[in-house]
């Protein structure tokens, strides 16, 4: 599957390797190797089938359809693809999760209530 | 004919393919369990609950707690069960799995963590080295007065009983799904561990009262509901 084109999508292609701190505050697509931590707090990322992250994400939304390995908290919403294999615990207002994904760890649905009591 | 090579072709696949590869999954049955139906009080918890659920990813199971406001961990051991760097040799050279080694990337929760366990066909399934060391970390995760829930075949299941994934779609009502193939660890001529996908879970043994009785005997107490699929459901508290 190929990466969705967008002026505003920063691209990490499937033969690149990072390790260390990402933030940004543009969408993200990640097909290649990431470790450390990604922070886009306004914005979303997207681990891409040949995707392999090890890193704590901090997003607005996430799409899962690689491996991920770390904790996520998405302020907005939460795709696990039926390609997805995620070992990590989720908070998040939203998940979707395909037939096939796989789940390791805890899924805490934050309400807007819950977020703003800083719960 | 895409749907033979691509089974064909599974067969050749590496340790790299990840978990969700493995287990293909049709068929959907619907039940009646007496077992969930008695947790169900616990469902209308203003204390939100943590409730580990052990069987796979099923993204109804997440949604039924979260909904509720309670909190959900997900973590499915038959499949981390075919890891292959747990395969050892015991004394007599036979191949097993490394309880200490799978107990160390799994289950890894802080003791008297959650309310509800939910181990569904686990016990039957699970490899016999593993049985008594997971219940005893199920014990020792679970709060005083915790409840876990799981299914045993009756003496009249065959080995070729299938197993099943458990999908919570009312609060006495389960949906049945058929895993059909999963991972194994295989030795190759080599020595060389790797893995191969291959039928479903096989049911490894068939658990009398007594055994059931046995194996949670560290519990305070323990609950026998038999349905008519040659399944007894099994709810102990801790």
């Amino acid at each position: 599957m190929s990466a969705p084109l967008s002026a505003d999508l920063a691209q990490i292609g499937k033969s690149v390797v990072i390790k260390g701190e990402l933030s940004g505050s543009e969408d993200l697509y990640v097909d290649g190797q990431v470790e450390g931590s990604i922070s886009l707090k306004n914005n979303s990322l997207t681990v891409g089938p040949n995707g392999q992250v090890k890193a704590s994400v901090e997003a607005k939304g996430l799409v899962v359809q690689g491996k991920l390995e770390g904790n996520v908290q998405a302020s907005d919403r939460v795709d696990l693809r039926k390609s997805a294999v995620v070992t990590g615990d989720i908070s998040t207002q939203r998940i979707s999760i395909e037939e096939g994904a796989y789940l390791k760890g805890k899924v805490d649905i934050q309400g807007k209530a819950d977020k703003a009591a800083g719960k | 004919m895409a749907s033979v090579t691509q089974n064909f072709m599974k067969l050749f696949r590496g340790s790299s393919g990840s978990p969700a590869d493995a287990p293909q999954i049709q068929q959907k049955l619907t039940r009646r369990s007496s077992g969930l139906g008695e947790l169900s009080r616990l469902w209308d918890s203003e204390t939100p609950l943590c409730v580990l659920d052990l069987g796979s990813t099923s993204a109804a199971n997440i949604r039924f707690f979260t909904e509720r406001s309670h909190k959900i961990y997900s973590e499915d051991l038959l499949v981390a069960s075919t890891e292959p760097h747990l395969v050892t040799k015991d004394e007599q050279g036979a191949m097993v799995l490394d309880s200490r080694k799978f107990l160390a990337d799994n289950l890894q929760y802080p003791a008297a963590h959650f309310d509800v366990v939910l181990c569904w066909n686990l016990p039957d399934y699970l490899d016999e080295s593993l049985v008594r060391p997971v219940m005893g970390r199920l014990w020792s995760v679970l709060k005083p007065g915790g409840m876990l829930l799981a299914f045993f075949h009756t003496k009249d299941a065959g080995p070729d009983s299938p197993c099943y994934r458990f999908h919570i779609v009312e609060k006495d009502t389960l949906e049945m799904q058929r895993i059909m193939m999963r991972r194994e660890a295989r030795r190759g001529p080599t020595g060389a561990i790797h893995t191969a996908v291959v039928d479903s879970f096989r049911l490894q043994r068939v658990f009398n009262n007594r055994h059931i009785e046995t194996l949670f005997r560290d519990f305070a107490s323990i609950k026998f509901f038999l349905a008519r699929d040659n399944v007894r459901e099994v709810l102990v508290v801790r």
